[in-house]
């Protein structure tokens, strides 16, 4: 009695430890098999149910290939995790929309077919915003729209402190329209800083800006970035709580109308109508005027491989369906996103003028994982990230931040 | 044993003279039937055992073995779908113990416990304490210091990030009002992890609470009688009758507060994401960090993070199980 007591009382002490290791064995169920005629799709897109635009235009490109979708919507953040374990389980699903730089880690990870092998066109998409998703010159997904960062500004605070939106023109003026403002009584500018892949998201476009190189984090230009950054911290032209912003908390503290400006998306431009003031947009500049290269952004729809080759004929109808110009039309107008193709583009433009700045910022944006970065990408965005978290939270200089990032970044891929 | 004890139960009392052949042999008579029932007995047993065993198998044993396996194998995303994942030893352990953040997150760990579970145990004491009194509204107040215990954790962490955020948070305006700076609490690296213990003392009051006020119950009323009658103070009685009889129910909430401690990860993650830097990472936070943080996991070195949180807590697990034995003893 004694012992099994004992027995019983130490495997319950140690796990109660497992519960946030154990990697293995989700319990998702093993239905792809089974039914010939239905078809798993994962989206990232939980804030949609199957009665939005969006799940009704998955269900009838299902219907039109013949087949019943069903659909499952993850987090963004859980989806590329979910994916590898279900691969691993042989249960991935047929269609696949992950984010972007996710899509590197699953080719190599050989989760994902090329497009040219199952057969699907990739001719009418754009090269930079394809780029994300081409691995040793093949495509590996369609993306289903683009979006990227610029400034919105707020022309309320810009009036009250005499700032010309048109005339920030490089970060030299920026600096000094923040500094207007802060004499005016009104805050300066919000990003988002934090410690994840949003952090340098935001952080790539004054990095790329300064021409910084991911490859050599330390040589000098990122850190001309990096020391803007800090600078407008140090000084109050940006809030301190930038190192625990999200971009949706950072969109909150734009949206509160005490901020002159605010990098943020596309994907607000929903919000940015509701918010109660008039705003504008302008690209982000580049440190000697002229627009910096921004980051894209969005999801590629993917095929993962499958056990039974016959299920991509359908699975190609489905991503062809999504992908239409058309489907993209009415998906990008939903989402708020720039569509990746030119003739998408036009349309978008004629039907919503305001789009005009984000589709040109869209075709200078840049690809995390492009020019053959791919799954180097999330090693070097972490210790950047890193980089960024030590330098603005007063731990460390910029230039020794950047050489520590540089160091780890170089010692990973060893 | 069980079964036949409910058998027995379950007849209506033996007449006698009725003898039941197979059931009830008289005295001396050869012991026909008896082994198969023993087996029977034996297979009800283990029918009884299984779903103990399976559930341990499946939930425990299984992802615990999981764990083990991943941290000492080499596993790029390809391997880890595909398998074929070399077997690397102590590879991974030796990168995690060589990381720079390691040093700083153990270290983080343990301020964190043993900061945490201090606060905790003393608080949760003071208040048994006072509400052991049983005046009117005792059991109201007390069903409201329980309530940190109920809320969703998410709830309780979002909650605090809110209040501590240095921009718009309540605390900074009420430090404002009483002439004070504003303090980055939750980005600074000075201040991040001071916040976090701050919130998880908050968090664990209640089980302190809840364990040593049940613990105050079971101390009889008449040795403070008795004590009163020799003329002992307040203070006196607490230290000579109420510590000294609430030293076994003490040890079983600290040790128990910090196995729960060493693992807190939502709390960590939702108010800092363990940073600025590494400033508030603990083991735990680091180890998820490193399994699913970023967009490329490092599925090996993480789980050799979660195996030596693991490792740690079963030392403090088994010391759980000395000290409840020399109890019963």
């Amino acid at each position: 009695m004694r012992h099994t007591r004992t027995a019983i009382a130490a495997v319950a002490a140690c796990a109660a430890l497992t519960g946030i290791t154990a990697c293995g064995g989700s319990g998702s169920g093993s239905s792809s098999s089974a039914a010939s005629g239905t078809y798993t799709f994962w989206d990232p897109y939980p804030q949609f149910d199957g009665t939005s635009a969006w799940g009704k235009l998955v269900a009838s490109c299902g219907t039109k290939a013949g087949v019943t979708v069903k659909r499952t919507a993850y987090d963004t953040t859980d989806l590329g995790n979910k994916a590898l374990l279900a691969a691993q389980q042989g249960d991935a699903p047929d269609v696949m929309l992950v984010d972007n730089p996710v899509v590197s880690t699953l080719v190599q990870a050989g989760i994902l077919n090329r497009m040219s092998d199952v057969g699907i066109s990739t001719t009418s998409i754009q090269t930079n915003i394809i780029g994300a998703g081409v691995v040793d010159g093949s495509p590996y997904g369609v993306p289903i729209g683009a979006n990227t960062l610029a400034l919105f500004y707020n022309k309320n605070v810009l009036a009250a402190a005499h700032v010309d939106p048109a005339s920030v023109k490089d970060w030299n003026s920026l600096t000094a329209a923040l500094k207007k403002v802060k004499a005016a009584g009104k805050k300066g500018i919000t990003f988002s800083a934090i410690g994840t892949e949003e952090g340098s998201f935001q952080f790539l476009p004054w990095f790329w800006g300064a021409k910084g190189d991911l490859t050599h984090l330390d040589n000098g230009n990122g850190e001309a970035a990096l020391s803007l950054w800090k600078d407008w911290v140090s000084q109050g032209l940006a809030p301190n709580d930038v190192l625990n912003n999200t971009q949706t908390t950072s969109w909150q503290e734009f949206a509160t109308g005490q901020y002159a400006f605010g990098e943020n998306g596309t994907w607000q431009l929903g919000n940015a109508k509701k918010a109660g003031f008039p705003y504008g947009v302008i690209s982000i500049p580049g440190q000697d005027g002229g627009a910096a290269p921004a980051p894209t952004g969005g999801e590629f729809v993917t095929v993962p491989v499958q056990k039974d080759s016959a299920r991509y004929k359908a699975s190609a109808q489905i991503v062809s369906c999504l992908t239409s110009d058309s489907s993209l039309l009415a998906t990008d107008t939903t989402l708020s996103y720039v569509a990746p193709t030119g003739t998408a583009q036009s349309q978008q433009v004629t039907a919503t003028p305001e789009l005009k700045p984000w589709v040109a910022a869209v075709a200078t944006a840049r690809g995390r994982t492009s020019d053959g970065l791919g799954t180097r990408y999330p090693v070097i965005s972490q210790q950047l990230w890193t980089a960024v978290q030590g330098a603005l939270s007063g731990g460390t200089s910029p230039r020794s931040a950047l050489e520590a990032a540089q160091k780890a970044a170089e010692n990973h891929q060893n | 044993m069980t079964t036949a004890h409910a058998d027995g139960l379950q007849r209506p009392p033996a007449v006698p003279g009725t003898t039941h052949e197979d059931s009830r042999p008289a005295p001396g008579d050869p012991p026909r039937g008896r082994r198969g029932r023993d087996r029977r007995t034996r297979l009800a047993a283990w029918a009884f055992l299984a779903p103990v065993v399976i559930y341990l198998g499946v939930f425990y044993a299984y992802p615990l073995y999981r764990n083990v396996d991943l941290s000492v194998r080499h596993y790029t995303v390809r391997s880890f779908v595909q398998g074929g994942a070399p077997f690397s030893g102590w590879d991974n352990f030796r990168q995690v113990v060589h990381d720079p953040t390691f040093a700083t997150a153990l270290r983080n760990t343990m301020v964190f416990t043993v900061v945490s579970i201090v606060f905790q145990y003393a608080i949760g004491l003071a208040l048994a304490v006072f509400f052991n009194r049983g005046f009117r509204l005792a059991p109201t107040l007390r069903a409201l210091f329980l309530i940190p215990w109920l809320l969703p954790l998410i709830v309780s962490a979002s909650t605090w990030s809110w209040m501590l955020n240095s921009e718009s948070g309540v605390v900074n305006y009420v430090l404002h009002l009483i002439g004070v700076g504003k303090v980055d609490w939750l980005t600074s690296p000075s201040w991040a992890l001071t916040s976090v213990i701050v919130a998880n003392i908050w968090i664990g009051i209640p089980f302190n609470l809840v364990i040593l006020y049940s613990g105050l119950q079971n101390i009889p009323a008449e040795l403070y009688e008795a004590a009163a009658l020799d003329g002992a103070s307040t203070w006196q009685q607490f230290r000579r009758i109420t510590f000294p009889l609430l030293r076994p129910v003490s040890a079983i909430t600290l040790l128990l507060g910090l196995i729960y401690t060493l693992k807190v990860f939502d709390l960590i993650w939702i108010m800092t994401r363990g940073g600025p830097g590494d400033s508030s990472s603990t083991l735990a936070t680091w180890s998820y960090r490193l399994g699913f943080g970023s967009l490329l996991p490092e599925f090996g070195p993480g789980a050799a993070v979660g195996n030596i949180l693991i490792l740690i807590a079963l030392l403090f697990g088994l010391l759980y199980i000395r000290v409840q034995r020399r109890q019963a003893a």
